[in-house]
C-alpha cells in the first residue's frame, strides 16, 4: 500500500490539510476558513476551538477525498501562522481567551513601555527581533496584565502558552506541550544563540517560565496522534514562512524565497550563524533537523499584501473574488499616477514604523477602479523591492533570481510586475503550496520517508518564470514615486492620542 | 401595450418556464403550458438554441436552458479565477505526467490559454498565457467545442490545417466532437503541429457547465513510444480535471 505524508497548515485565514506522495506531488487538499474577529480597531482575534475543529475536519476531508486511511500516513507535519498567541488551561485543555493574531496592534503602548528608554532595539541582540506588536512575547505580557487572576496559575504551570503549532500538537497528541525553534524564534523570548528561553527577557516582560512549552527541533517526532490519525507520528513543526523556505528547498546559504499570501515574507538562508540586520530585517531560525546545527535566516516581513486584495474585495466591493483583481487591473495600461501604501497596522520591514497608516496618493479625476486595482497589485511588488534592497545591503550580495510561492503567484500581472521592479527573473516552483510541502518534507525526513535533503532538492522543478521587461527609467521613476507615497504614511498616529 | 414585440415576450416565457422546471421539457409540454401552437414554440426554440440560450437533449429531444444563458449575469468564470482555483492540480498534473500543462477557455471560437505550467525538466521554456490557439485541431479546443451548444457556428470556415492530420471537414469534426463527449476526453494526434500529441479533459462547475479544459502536451517520442499512447496519460489528465471540477463544486467530480 502506498504511503503518504500529511501536512496541516494552520493559516491566518484558513486551515488546510494536504497529502503528498513520495515525489512531493499533492494527492489531496482540504481547506476550511475560520472567522476573523475584530473586537476593536487594531484588534484581530481567532477562536482557537473553532480552529481545532476545522483542523480535524480538513484532516478528515483530505483523507476521505482519496480514500486514504491513517495507516497509509507515514507521518504528519504541522505548519502555522506565526506569533498568534494563545493561553489555555492545562486541566481542561480549553482556551482561556480568543487567540491574539499577529496582525493585532493592541500591544503598541506596551511595546513602547518595554523599550524602557532604550527603544525598539532593546532585545534585538538577544532575540534577533525589534520590539513590535507583531511578536508573541508582548502579547503574553499584555494578557497577564489584563487578566491578573491568570498570573498565579501561570506560575504554577496550570496556564499554558503556545503559538498555533503548539496548540495543534497539544490537541493532536493529547497533551504534549512543545514548540519548535522556528516558532520560538518569533516570541522575542528565545535567545537566538542558545535557542533557550532567555531569563532576562522573561524577567523584563514579567512572563513566568513555567507556562512556556519545551523548545524542540523542527523535524523530529514530538508524539503520536490520537483521533482520526491515531498512531501516526507528529514529526515536524515550522512557522509557515520557514516551512516555505524548506519546501522551496533553500537549504544552502544564500538561497532565498518570498511567499505571497495574506502577508509576504522574504527569507534568506544565512547558514549556521545568526546574522544581525542593520537594515530592519529580522534574524530568525530557519529550521533545525533533528539535533543537527540550526540554520538561520534573515527575514523581510511585509504585513499587508494578499490582505490588501481582500480589503479591496470585501471593504470596497470593487471585485467579488481575489483573482478578479487581475482582470480589473488589465482594463488599464498603468497605475495612472496612483499609489496605495497599505500601512494598515503600521509599516513592517524594513521601516518598522507603528505610527504609519495607509494612504492612497496621486488621486485625480482621471483615476478609475482599474488604476486602483493596479496600485493594489503594485504595492505588493514595491514592498518586496524595499525588502530586497535591505537584504542586498545586509548580505552584501545581490539577489539574482527570486523564488516565489503562495496564493498570489497565480496572478500573472503581479508576477510580471514583480520581475520588472526587481529587475531579476521571478521563478515559481511546481508546488505553489510550499508551506504545506515544507512541513511534509520535514516530517518525512524525521521518519525516514525521504532519506536526505538531496532527495528533496531533486523534487524541485520550475513551473513558471517571468523576466524583466521594464525600462530602467520607468522603474526608477516609479520607485521614486512609491517612496514619496511611503513618506506620506509616516507620523500619522500621534502617540497617546489614538 | 403597443411597441412590444410578441415573439420576444414568448421567448421570455419559454425561458422562464425552462428555468422553473428541474427537468428538460418537450415542445408539446411547452406549447400546452403557454397555450401556443407547437410550430410557433418550435420556431422560437430553434432560434434560442441557435444563440445558445437553450440546449436540446440529444436522447430525449427535450429542451433545457443553455450554457450561453448561464454565462450571462456574471456567473461566467473569469480566466484569472480559473487559473487561481486550478493552480495546485495543474502543478500536480505536470509533476505526474512529466509534461507541460495548459488550461484553456473558449474565446471567440479559439482557445485562450489562461494557465501554463512548464514541463518539469527545468529546461528553458516561455510562459504562453494569453496566447490564442485554434480550437478544432487542439485537444483543449475539441473538449471546449464538444460541450458548446453550437460549435460549428463559432468556427472559421473553411477549417484550416496547421498540420496534415488536422480535421478540416465539418462533418468529420462533428463526429469527432461526439466521440469526445462519449469518452470524456480529447486527443490531438499531431493535428495542431507535426510531432506533438496532446490530451485534454473538461473542467466543469457547480451547474455541470464546462468552463474550461485542462491538458498535457508533448512530443510523439515521449507520449507514444512504441506506437501506443502512454497508458497513464488519460487517467492523469482526467484526475486533474475532476479534482478542479470538484473544487468548483461539480457534484460528480
Ligand atoms: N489571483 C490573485 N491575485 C491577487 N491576489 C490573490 C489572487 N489569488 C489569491 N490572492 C490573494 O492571496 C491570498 C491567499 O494566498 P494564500 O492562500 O497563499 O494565503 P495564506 O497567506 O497562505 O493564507 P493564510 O494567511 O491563511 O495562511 C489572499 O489574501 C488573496 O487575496
Ligand atoms: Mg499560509
Amino acid at each position: 500500500m502506498t504511503q503518504y505524508i500529511a501536512a496541516i497548515d494552520q493559516g491566518t485565514t484558513s486551515s488546510r490539510c494536504m497529502i503528498f506522495d513520495p515525489s512531493g506531488s499533492i494527492i489531496s487538499i482540504a481547506q476550511q476558513e475560520h472567522r476573523q474577529i475584530y473586537p476593536k480597531p487594531g484588534w484581530v482575534e481567532h477562536d482557537a476551538t473553532e480552529i481545532w475543529t476545522n483542523v480535524q475536519q480538513v484532516v478528515h476531508d483530505a483523507l476521505r477525498q482519496k480514500d486514504i486511511t491513517a495507516d497509509q500516513i507515514a507521518a504528519i507535519g504541522i505548519t502555522n501562522q506565526r506569533e498568534t498567541t494563545l493561553l489555555w488551561d492545562r486541566t481542561t485543555g480549553e482556551p482561556l481567551h480568543n487567540a491574539i493574531v499577529w496582525q493585532d496592534t493592541r500591544t503598541d503602548q506596551l511595546c513602547r513601555e518595554l523599550g524602557a528608554g532604550i527603544g525598539q532595539e532593546r532585545f534585538r541582540e538577544r532575540c534577533g527581533l525589534p520590539l513590535a506588536t507583531y511578536f508573541a512575547g508582548p502579547k503574553i505580557a499584555w494578557l497577564l496584565r489584563e487578566h491578573p487572576e491568570l498570573r498565579a496559575r501561570a506560575e504554577r504551570g496550570d496556564v499554558l502558552f503556545g503559538t498555533m503549532e503548539s496548540w495543534i500538537i497539544y490537541k493532536l497528541t493529547g497533551g504534549t506541550h512543545v514548540t519548535d525553534v522556528t516558532n520560538a524564534s518569533r516570541t522575542m523570548l528565545m535567545n537566538i544563540n542558545t535557542l533557550r528561553w532567555d531569563d532576562d527577557i522573561l524577567a523584563a516582560m514579567d512572563i513566568p517560565r513555567a507556562m512556556l512549552p519545551e523548545i524542540k527541533g523542527s523535524a523530529q517526532t514530538y508524539g503520536t496522534a490520537t483521533g482520526e490519525l491515531a498512531g501516526v507520528p507528529v514529526a515536524s513543526a515550522l512557522g509557515d514562512q520557514q516551512a516555505a523556505l524548506f519546501g522551496q528547498t533553500c537549504f544552502a546559504e544564500g538561497e532565498a524565497k518570498c511567499t505571497y499570501g495574506t502577508g509576504s515574507f522574504l527569507l534568506l538562508n544565512t547558514g549556521t550563524t545568526p546574522v544581525q540586520s542593520a537594515n530592519g530585517l529580522l534574524t530568525t531560525v530557519g529550521y533545525q533537523i533533528g539535533d543537527q546545527a540550526p540554520v538561520y535566516a534573515l527575514e523581510g516581513a511585509i504585513a499587508i499584501t494578499g490582505s490588501l486584495v481582500q480589503w479591496f474585495r470585501d471593504n470596497l466591493g470593487l471585485i467579488t473574488t481575489a483573482p478578479e483583481i487581475e482582470t480589473l487591473a488589465r482594463t488599464v495600461d498603468d497605475n495612472g499616477g496612483c499609489y496605495i501604501v497599505p500601512a494598515f497596522s503600521g509599516l513592517f520591514a524594513p521601516h518598522w514604523r507603528s505610527d504609519a497608516r495607509g494612504v492612497i496618493t496621486g488621486l485625480t479625476s482621471y483615476i478609475t477602479k482599474g488604476h486602483l486595482a493596479r496600485a493594489v497589485l503594485e504595492a505588493t511588488a514595491w514592498q518586496t523591492r524595499e525588502v530586497v534592497d535591505a537584504m542586498n545591503n545586509d548580505s552584501g550580495v545581490d539577489l539574482t533570481t527570486l523564488k516565489v510561492d503562495g496564493g498570489m503567484t497565480a496572478d500573472n500581472l503581479l508576477m510580471q510586475f514583480l520581475s520588472d521592479v526587481l529587475d531579476v527573473p521571478v521563478v515559481r516552483p511546481m508546488v505553489a503550496e510550499t508551506t504545506c510541502l515544507g512541513a511534509a518534507y520535514a516530517a518525512g525526513l524525521a521518519v525516514g520517508y525521504w532519506p536526505d535533503i538531496e532527495s528533496l532538492r531533486a523534487n524541485w522543478h520550475k513551473a513558471a518564470e517571468w523576466h524583466p521587461q521594464m525600462e530602467a527609467a520607468t522603474r526608477d521613476r516609479e520607485y521614486h514615486n512609491w517612496r514619496k507615497a511611503v513618506e506620506r504614511t509616516l507620523n500619522w498616529v500621534e502617540h497617546d492620542s489614538r | 401595450m403597443p411597441g412590444l414585440i410578441q415573439s420576444v415576450q414568448r421567448a421570455a416565457a419559454i425561458l422562464r418556464l425552462l428555468a422553473t422546471r428541474s427537468r428538460p421539457l418537450g415542445v408539446a409540454e411547452l406549447a400546452n403550458a403557454l397555450g401556443l401552437p407547437k410550430t410557433t414554440v418550435h420556431g422560437i426554440l430553434r432560434t434560442l438554441q441557435h444563440v445558445g440560450f437553450v440546449e436540446q437533449d440529444p436522447h430525449s429531444g427535450r429542451y433545457r436552458l443553455g450554457a450561453a444563458l448561464l454565462h450571462l449575469g456574471g456567473s461566467y468564470l473569469d480566466g484569472n479565477e480559473l487559473r487561481t482555483r486550478a493552480l495546485n492540480w495543474a502543478d500536480a498534473l505536470a509533476a505526474r505526467s512529466g509534461e507541460s500543462v495548459r488550461i484553456g477557455t473558449l474565446h471567440e471560437g479559439r482557445v485562450l490559454v489562461v494557465h501554463h505550467v512548464f514541463r518539469p525538466d527545468d529546461s528553458l521554456q516561455a510562459l504562453d498565457v494569453g496566447t490564442l490557439l485554434p480550437a478544432h485541431c487542439t485537444a483543449l479546443g475539441k473538449v471546449l467545442l464538444a460541450y458548446e451548444p453550437d460549435p460549428a457556428g463559432q468556427l472559421p470556415t473553411p477549417l484550416d490545417a496547421p498540420a496534415p492530420a488536422a480535421i478540416t471537414s465539418p462533418a468529420a469534426l462533428k463526429r469527432e466532437l461526439a466521440a469526445v463527449r462519449r469518452r470524456g476526453w480529447a486527443l490531438d494526434a499531431e493535428e495542431s503541429a507535426p510531432g506533438i500529441l496532446a490530451v485534454a479533459a473538461p473542467i466543469r462547475d457547480r451547474r455541470g457547465i464546462t468552463v474550461g479544459a485542462i491538458g498535457v502536451s508533448g512530443t510523439v517520442e515521449r507520449l507514444r513510444a512504441g506506437g501506443t499512447l502512454r497508458a497513464d496519460l488519460v487517467p492523469h489528465v482526467r484526475d486533474a480535471a475532476d479534482s478542479i471540477s470538484r473544487d468548483l463544486g461539480f457534484p460528480d467530480g
